[in-house]
């Protein structure tokens, strides 16, 4: 089942515009549910549909959707996050740069299903020019009587905003999103109370990632059970995953999940294969925040089985042997590549974006950005690799946000994964400075796929 | 009244106690007190919102509650997780506690000044105290330390950012207390500091407070600033017939002069009835004040090892384990 169900049409001249959208099936999705399904049908559909959001967590759509609290006479809100910023990751803007029409699409029929009569799409304040393409869709939609009052005579009434982050990745937690959206300082909330009872303005709110919201058209157009059709066990459908590194063909692709991971950095229907024919030494299979996969664990498991583009697979093992799905971004390095160095990397871009509520977060991400900047140039100590692991241990799973975990883990995993390369940095100061591990060391890495 | 409204049980480090549903963990080891109580350097009872950021309060559930006797896979705040009925907490029980408890105060401590022998606030700190139970005598911090210059905030109030801890007490204080929002937060993470609109002066009736809520030296009465080490002043209950507040303070004294006011602050450090700034900067003659005799400071403080106050014990330790 090689179909795509979100980029079908992408390719079709004109498909950013009202008129060619509707052209190729546009808003049919939105014509059958106000014609013929009532808001807990969608929600029904969705539930059966298996989707889980796709943006990081992979919680069930149609469960978080029936947590929603419903107090008479309280309005209910339903918000797009499309702040996107996990490094690695780029889908949402491709979809919104390329069909933002299936995004408004999507947001009609969760507000329809939600019982929201007022959403926003909030975007990052850097997607400047997709914020331009999407208001012009959305004047479209307007006109078109897709949004507004009384939609195409079915008596719902729905107004659509887009507003714009100003540059702070924490502004996609949901809860700091929508202090953000209330004109406030981005600080994610303390939970509980969940968005789902008290969200926006203190009203049941809730917040879906750009493509989780766009899967819900085909899944409106087919049905639940057809969309479950594609994937693979709990990870049904397709997902867009972004992909960068070392690889010929980066960029956003769909793919039905369940297919192995070999053949999508390989294949080249996807990635094709590593470029200028360089080994495989590690990848991050989804954004940033995940654990990093060395070689040898990225096309298999510990067990030997095939890994696969599922949600279950890619974190089969647990952190000690695999890692996770999350937002799809998709990094794969070569034998080149100095992981302390990413490591270092990846530890700056958290300790630039905490928000700096909690202690540990707060000081723990600059202790660590500290300790591993010291160790990629050469002034490192071997003690410092335990501190390392000291440090994320004492900020992981004690934060008010995942923002925390998410700036331990990729320390954790370079650790647990790499430990004889950050000790090669403290026993080669010099060398560590010019040359990156891969370089130097005749290190082999084992080619997967031979 | 327990028929109408049913208690729930909930047990901490072994202790039980019946609470009010929708009591937090915190609130319900005060009950108990003593050694069930877990630190707490954001939380503050009267100021809405506050808790949750400095995750010094961090207990572990053994037990959710009687209907799901599940633990809580991660330790949670106590400050802000309301007990459930039969709800098994461990405070200082737990390793995972204890350990979690010494990394925060390790990170609180990284990028503090440790310039206790020059602030204002040694002797009546709540880092200190902290530090003093679950810190380490080292630091394995080997970066230079964050700073900040220090600037007035108004007439009253020097700002002593680099000793702050953020945890957005005088924030709070400042929107819920004074009727003008003019103090908050700039900038991000470790760069974060305490910022006023544009150095705007905060001069409202009320924003003298914001001295009492910090935990820490950031925020220092400029009237008071460097006069005396305070376990060398005799705090002593006074009150004062006033307009605008209740007029219930402290004054700490010097021979017979009137150092500094505060307000009256409670065994957990917080100011139950908070004071104006007439009272708390501009009364310092004795005879503006009704003075009732020595305040009983029953916080782990220096200050409680003074000698002045006659029910005193002879030999309170320094910094006992309250
Ligand atoms: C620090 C941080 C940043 C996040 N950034 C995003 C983001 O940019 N986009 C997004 O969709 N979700 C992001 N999330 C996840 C959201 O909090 C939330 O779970 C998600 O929007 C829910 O949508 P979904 O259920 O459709 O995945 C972020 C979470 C954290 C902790
Ligand atoms: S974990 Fe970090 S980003 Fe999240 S609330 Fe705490 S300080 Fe802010
Ligand atoms: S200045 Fe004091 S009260 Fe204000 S945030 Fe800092 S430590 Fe807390
Ligand atoms: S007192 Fe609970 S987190 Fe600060």
């Amino acid at each position: 089942m090689d179909r795509k169900l979100l980029l079908e049409h992408i390719g079709v001249e004109g498909i950013h515009t009202h008129d060619v959208y509707r052209k190729q099936g546009g808003y049919k999705a939105v014509e059958k549910a106000l014609k013929s399904m009532s808001p807990d049908d969608i929600v029904e559909e969705v539930k059966k549909s298996g989707l889980r959001g796709r943006g990081g967590a992979g919680f069930p759509t149609g469960m978080k959707w029936s947590f929603i609290a419903k107090p008479e006479g309280v309005p209910r809100h339903f918000l797009c996050n499309a702040d996107e910023s996990e490094p690695g990751t780029f889908k949402d803007r491709y979809l919104m740069e390329k069909i933002p029409h299936l995004l408004i699409e999507g947001m009609i029929l969760s507000s329809y299903a939600l019982g929201c009569n007022q959403s926003y799409i909030y975007i990052r304040g850097e997607y400047m020019y997709v914020l331009q393409i999407l208001e012009k869709a959305i004047a479209e939609a307007y006109a078109n009587g897709w949004l507004g009052k009384n939609i195409k005579g079915s008596g719902f009434d729905l107004d659509l905003a887009v507003t714009t982050g100003a540059g702070a990745y924490i502004c996609g937690e949901e809860t700091a999103l929508i202090e953000s959206l209330e004109g406030k300082r981005g600080n994610p909330r303390i939970k509980p109370p969940f968005p789902a009872v008290k969200g926006l303005w203190g009203r049941p709110t809730v917040v879906n990632n750009v493509e989780t919201i766009a899967a819900v058209v085909p899944i409106v157009n087919e049905g639940g059970d057809a969309y479950a059709q594609f994937g693979i066990g709990r990870s049904t459908g397709t997902k867009l995953i972004s992909a960068s590194g070392n690889i010929n063909k980066p960029g956003v692709y769909e793919i039905n999940m369940g297919i192995t991971v070999e053949e999508f950095i390989y294949s080249d229907t996807y990635c094709g294969g590593m470029k200028n024919g360089k080994k495989l030494k590690a990848c991050v299979p989804g954004g940033s925040s995940v654990p990093i996969l060395p070689h040898y664990l990225v096309c298999k498991t510990a067990a030997g089985e095939d890994r696969l583009m599922s949600y279950e697979s890619l974190s089969d093992g647990g952190f000690a042997t695999g890692s996770m799905l999350g937002s799809g971004g998709f990094i794969v390095y070569d034998e080149d590549q100095c992981i302390v160095r990413n490591t270092w990397n990846f530890s700056r871009f958290y300790h630039h974006e905490s928000c700096g509520q909690c202690s540990p977060c707060r000081e723990g991400t600059g202790w660590m950005e500290k300790v591993l900047h010291r160790l990629e140039y050469g002034h490192g100590k071997m003690e410092d690799i335990d501190l390392l692991w000291d440090i994320q241990r004492k900020i992981e799973g004690n934060t008010i946000c995942p923002l925390g975990d998410a700036a331990a883990w990729p320390v954790a995993a370079a650790i647990r994964h790499f430990r004889e390369e950050f000790e090669w940095h403290v026993n080669e100061p010099k060398l560590c400075v010019t040359k990156n591990y891969g370089l130097v060391t005749e290190k082999k890495f084992e080619p997967v796929n031979a | 009244m327990s028929e109408t409204n049913p208690k729930f049980k909930v047990t901490i480090d072994g202790v039980e106690v019946e609470v009010d549903p929708g009591t937090t963990i915190l609130n319900a080891a005060r009950l108990i007190g003593g050694d069930v109580v877990p630190p707490a350097m954001c939380y503050y009872s009267s100021l809405q919102g506050s808790g949750g950021k400095c995750r010094t309060c961090l207990v572990e559930v053994s037990k959710g509650s009687e209907k799901d006797p599940r633990p809580m896979p991660k330790l949670v705040v106590s400050c802000s997780t309301p007990i459930m009925d039969g709800m098994e907490v461990k405070n200082k029980s737990s390793e995972k506690v204890m350990d979690a408890r010494a990394g925060v105060v390790e990170m609180l401590l990284i990028n503090h000044p440790l310039d206790c022998p020059i602030c204002d606030q040694a002797g009546e700190c709540d880092l200190q105290n902290l530090a003093y139970e679950h810190g380490k005598s080292t630091t394995r911090y080997e970066f230079e330390r964050r700073t900040f210059d220090k600037v007035d905030i108004g007439e009253y109030i020097k700002l002593h950012m680099t000793r702050c801890i953020l945890c957005y007490r005088c924030v709070y204080t400042a929107n819920q207390l004074t009727d003008q929002r003019e103090h908050g937060i700039l900038n991000r993470g470790d760069a974060a500091e305490i910022g006023t609109f544009i150095e705007k002066n905060l001069k409202n009736e009320f924003i003298g407070n914001v001295i009492d809520v910090c935990p820490v030296g950031a925020l220092t009465d400029k009237t008071f600033r460097f006069r005396s080490r305070v376990w060398y002043t005799k705090p002593m209950d006074a009150h004062r017939d006033c307009k605008c507040c209740s007029g219930k303070a402290v004054v700490w004294m010097i021979g017979d002069e009137v150092a500094r006011v505060t307000a009256r602050k409670d065994q957990y450090g917080e100011v139950k009835e908070f004071i104006c700034n007439e009272c708390r900067f501009e009364k310092k003659e004795k005879s503006d004040w009704t003075i009732e005799g020595p305040r009983h400071i029953d916080r782990n403080s220096v200050i409680s090892a003074n000698h002045y106050e006659v029910e005193a014990p002879a030999h309170t330790p320094l910094l006992n384990k309250a």
